[in-house]
């Protein structure tokens, strides 16, 4: 249990899926425009994160790692995330339509945000880690406070792009820096600013 | 002897329709894996050859791949592609492998793939793909390469591995800047490099 406390907070902010591996980051600038829009899409990638996650985990340790087929394992977890989007994005549609209006456009783009089959990928080099590794995810319990962890950090993060860039929409930025590059350099600031928390020890 | 529109499918993506710095597609792997020039070199030829791989097999298949399911199928083609480059590269440079860890496994979220299969190989013949494949993978391949160039030479004082900055420069004070081989520094670099993308290229356009 202290394990995944600990896996958890260190996912937010030490290993931060924005500031420190740039996992998401298409999305994540191309939707930080206003803060309600990038707290929609926040709120899909951590859901469907906090689903594919443990999925992935499950066939990793039971089908994959038993029957020696680790190779497989990309087409296996994509399939496995476009399906899962997929079957989210319907649920949603039948059960809460105002919830599908507010995420409907953003869920087909998740199939394809790095930050969820990254989430996969680092799972699958964490599970070989010694359990005694504070980065280790040993049972589904971990990988569910990693995949909560992960979602709500890049949550925080688009959140708090949003916030500063609607702010500078008031800033006089030389003309061929706006848009893009001055939000490239937001970000680079922001990922300093993070990396206090690195040292960080729980 | 090429005519304008293949050359425009080509060399475009190298300057004027840049896949990182104008199109903004397969940033994530683009920052991550350049502190060091190797693992961007190869980063960008993995890239090249499964960009144009896959442009030619969707673009061979497109007529037969029904609307609604298509991304799961595009999806499956690059996966068993990029599959096929992280074992030869397992193979035969097990290092790089290792340097590139998940980012090799993440070409298959690469925005440039899904943005050039749906833009591009779904609606044109299969050469006309592959050039456009060629072109968008050395579009990002120089970016890469260009950000890992300043980032090792001023971040570890070497190239490709090889010492460039002189032992007599660390003896008279020199000292390489810790900053380039945090990751924060690629974003900042990524961000000049736009800035002066387009400084050069709104003067010509006026």
């Amino acid at each position: 249990m202290e394990h995944a406390i600990s896996l958890f907070v260190r996912s937010i902010f030490a290993d931060n899926m924005i500031f420190a591996f740039f996992l998401g980051m298409c999305s994540y600038l191309a939707v930080s425009k206003t803060v309600k829009t990038s707290l929609g899409l926040g709120v899909a990638v951590t859901f469907v994160l906090l689903i594919t996650l443990p999925v992935n985990y499950l066939l990793q340790v039971y089908v994959l790692n038993p029957l020696n087929l680790s190779y497989l394992s990309f087409i296996l977890f994509i399939a496995v995330i476009a399906a899962i989007v997929q079957i989210v994005e319907m649920v949603v549609e039948k059960f809460s339509p105002s919830l599908y209006a507010s995420l409907g456009i953003f869920l087909p783009l998740i199939a394809v945000n790095c930050a969820i089959m990254g989430g996969s990928l680092f799972m699958q080099q964490r599970i070989l880690l010694d359990p005694e590794n504070v980065k280790a995810i040993a049972n589904i319990g971990d990988a569910f406070a990693y995949a909560l962890g992960s979602g709500i950090g890049w949550l925080m993060a688009i959140v708090c792009l949003a916030g500063i860039r609607e702010k500078m929409e008031y800033n006089d930025v030389p003309k061929p820096l706006q848009g893009l590059g001055i939000t490239f350099i937001t970000v680079g600031l922001m990922a300093l600013a993070f990396m206090c928390f690195s040292g960080l020890k729980i | 002897m090429l005519s304008q529109k293949t050359k425009d499918t080509l060399l475009g993506p190298l300057n004027i329709n840049n896949p990182v710095v104008v199109q903004v597609l397969g940033i994530c792997s683009a920052l991550a894996v350049t502190v060091q020039l190797k693992p961007a070199l190869v980063m960008g030829i993995a890239v090249t050859i499964i960009v144009a791989m896959a442009n030619v097999i969707i673009s061979l298949i497109r007529n037969t791949i029904p609307m609604r399911i298509r991304i799961i199928i595009q999806l499956v083609v690059v996966a068993a592609l990029v599959t096929l480059v992280s074992e030869i590269l397992k193979a035969f440079a097990f290092d790089v492998a290792m340097q590139l860890s998940v980012y090799l496994g993440l070409i298959i979220t690469n925005c440039i793939l899904m943005g050039r299969l749906e833009a591009f190989a779904m609606t044109n013949n299969a050469w006309d793909s592959f050039l456009d494949g060629l072109g968008n993978g050395f579009g990002y391949a120089w970016i890469l390469v260009a950000v890992a160039f300043v980032r090792e030479l001023f971040g570890s004082g070497s190239l490709l591995g090889f010492k460039v900055i002189p032992d007599s420069w660390y003896a008279a004070g020199y000292e390489n800047c810790g900053m380039m081989m945090m990751p924060a520094m690629a974003l900042i670099l990524v961000g000049c490099i736009i800035w002066a993308h387009r400084a050069i290229n709104d003067k010509e356009g006026k």
